[in-house]
């Protein structure tokens, strides 16, 4: 241990003077503005796959059936028309449940357009039949002919049409918030970029020399990596922090949309995205200081 | 060893070349030698000590320094050469930040020496320079003579097998200057090739050895 301990450089021993060249105020407050902005995008790109993930499940799980005239006889002469569709739906494999909205829902259902008429029973309603699939959705233009042999003018729909627009709506909105943390992470690594070059300025004495003496360009290099990468690390750790109560406050408005009314639950995108920024931006800001330094240090012999 | 076939230095390149510091030298200083280097101001004696550096490359000729062809050498080849130069210059060229033990251990640590072995040979290098009280100063709480021995420390620390100073006694009294002497001698008696450049004739006198001189960038013969 001792021995060990022996080996170590001095913490402290700071040959070019990096820990006023290379600011620690400036340089984490602006990645910490860049990881604000970066949660902020992976919270609308975790919502929206969020949405379109819950759209999704719900338009393939759910066909909607009316039958006109549910009352009068079925062409194929037993039972009412509704009862022949409802066997026959119940028959087709995947389908997991088929209901019939009994008067009182549909009146429900339509007593915002309808008003008190909609309990009338003398209105000529169609029967409406609600379904969850159990499996993939069978093909509904088959479903369809099938339906109206037994009872003429059955509509099958499935409410996929709104969730396909939805979907393409979300997943735009999701390609936008890939785009801003794309830029977001450019302007880091530029952040980065200016800081390390006028690091490198202030100490070009300090820096000749120790190259003089015989330092690599890794040596040099590693000196500003380990600092920017610190001071990344610890900007975009204020930022992400500084981000949590209002992706808090959207997660609590999105909830309900989502069909999950306790806020609690996380995205895994966000789970894994928000504590993977920190190592992200000192990523960035090791890899551009260790590009900027030896770049530049290609000026000396 | 130290060859020069032919070897010339501008400052600049391109457009911006000025003219020639140093012109077609031929010379060559044995490994383990020792060599006076003289010449008026402006002479070029710390641009040829620049070159012996690895500090700047020859614009023309052949240069060898330690066994390494310096020309050809890609920037990869140099640091561990640099590392077996010491050097102490005119202006000492110290560390602001840093305090004389830091300044000395430098070149230990860029070479990656075990912090024990940093240690030890730093305060043995301090003692022998006579600055063990002032380890801890900073070059600016230093006066001029204790920057020098600083900068002298710095450059033997590493036990360099090539050691090139550059008027080490400017601004060290008589005794100090005597002093320093016999470490240089001491150290080319241990094997390093050792190159002084002084115009202090005094120091030269007392010490009597070889010397390459220059005038105007060129080599004159009459020595
Ligand atoms: N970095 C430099 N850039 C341009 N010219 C220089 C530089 N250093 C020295 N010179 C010029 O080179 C010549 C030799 O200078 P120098 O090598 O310092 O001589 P000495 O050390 O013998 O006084 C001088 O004319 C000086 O002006
Ligand atoms: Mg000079």
């Amino acid at each position: 241990m001792p021995e060990r301990a022996r080996r170590l450089r001095p913490a402290r021993f700071d040959d070019l003077g990096l820990r006023r060249a290379l600011g620690d105020r400036m340089l984490p407050l602006l990645v910490a503005a860049m990881a604000f902005l970066a949660a902020l995008a992976l919270a609308g790109s975790a919502g929206a796959a969020a949405l379109v993930r819950h759209w999704q499940e719900g338009a393939a799980a759910a066909l909607t059936v009316q039958v006109p005239a549910p009352g009068d006889a079925a062409a194929g002469g037993t039972g009412t028309r509704l009862d022949a569709v409802l066997a026959l739906l119940r028959a087709v494999p995947g389908i997991g449940d088929a209901h019939a909205l009994s008067s009182a829902e549909l009146g429900a259902l339509l007593r915002p357009w309808l008003g008190d008429a909609a309990g009338d029973p003398a209105l000529p309603l169609p029967a409406v039949i609600a379904v969850r699939m159990a499996a993939a959705a069978p093909d509904l233009t088959a479903l369809g002919a099938r339906l109206g042999a037994a009872a003429p003018g059955t509509l099958v729909e499935s409410q996929g049409v709104w969730v396909e627009r939805l979907t393409r709506l979300a997943r735009s909105l999701q390609a936008c918030a890939w785009l801003v943390l794309a830029v977001v992470a450019g302007v880091a690594a530029a952040v980065v970029a200016v800081g390390t070059r006028a690091g490198l300025a202030a100490r070009r004495e300090a820096i000749e020399i120790v190259h003089g003496l015989g330092a690599t360009d890794g040596y040099v290099a590693r000196r500003f990596a380990r600092r920017t990468t610190a001071l990344a690390a610890l900007g975009a750790l204020l930022g992400t922090l500084a981000a949590l109560p209002v992706l808090a406050a959207l997660a609590v408005m999105v909830a309900p949309f989502a069909g999950k009314p306790d806020a609690a639950t996380v995205p895994a995108e966000l789970a894994l995205g928000l504590p993977a920024l920190p190592v992200i931006a000192a990523l960035i800001g090791w890899l551009t200081a260790q590009a900027t330094v030896r770049r530049w240090l290609r000026r000396l012999p | 060893m130290v060859r020069l076939e032919g070897v010339s230095l501008q400052y600049g390149s391109g457009r911006r070349a000025g003219p020639a510091v140093l012109h077609e030298l031929d010379l060559t200083i044995p490994e383990g030698g020792f060599r006076w280097l003289r010449g008026p101001s402006g002479a070029g004696k710390t641009s040829l000590l620049r070159l012996l550096n690895l500090t700047v490359r020859p614009t023309r000729g052949r240069l060898v320094v330690l066994g390494s062809e310096i020309g050809g050498a890609t920037r990869a080849e140099l640091p561990p050469l640099r590392q077996r130069i010491g050097m102490v210059f005119q202006d000492f060229r110290l560390l602001p930040h840093l305090s004389a033990f830091d300044n000395v251990a430098l070149p230990l640590r860029i070479a990656g020496r075990p912090e024990g072995q940093v240690r030890a040979d730093v305060t043995e290098m301090l003692r022998w320079v006579g600055l063990s009280r002032r380890s801890d100063a900073r070059p600016a709480a230093l006066s001029g003579g204790e920057q020098q021995r600083v900068a002298i420390a710095r450059a033997v620390v590493g036990r360099p097998s090539l050691l090139l100073a550059d008027e080490p006694t400017g601004n060290l009294d008589d005794t100090q200057a005597e002093r320093l002497m016999l470490l240089l001698k001491e150290m080319n008696r241990l094997g390093a090739t050792v190159v002084v450049a002084t115009h202090n004739e005094a120091l030269v006198a007392r010490h009597p050895g070889p010397a390459i001189r220059l005038e105007s960038g060129r080599l004159r013969d009459d020595a």
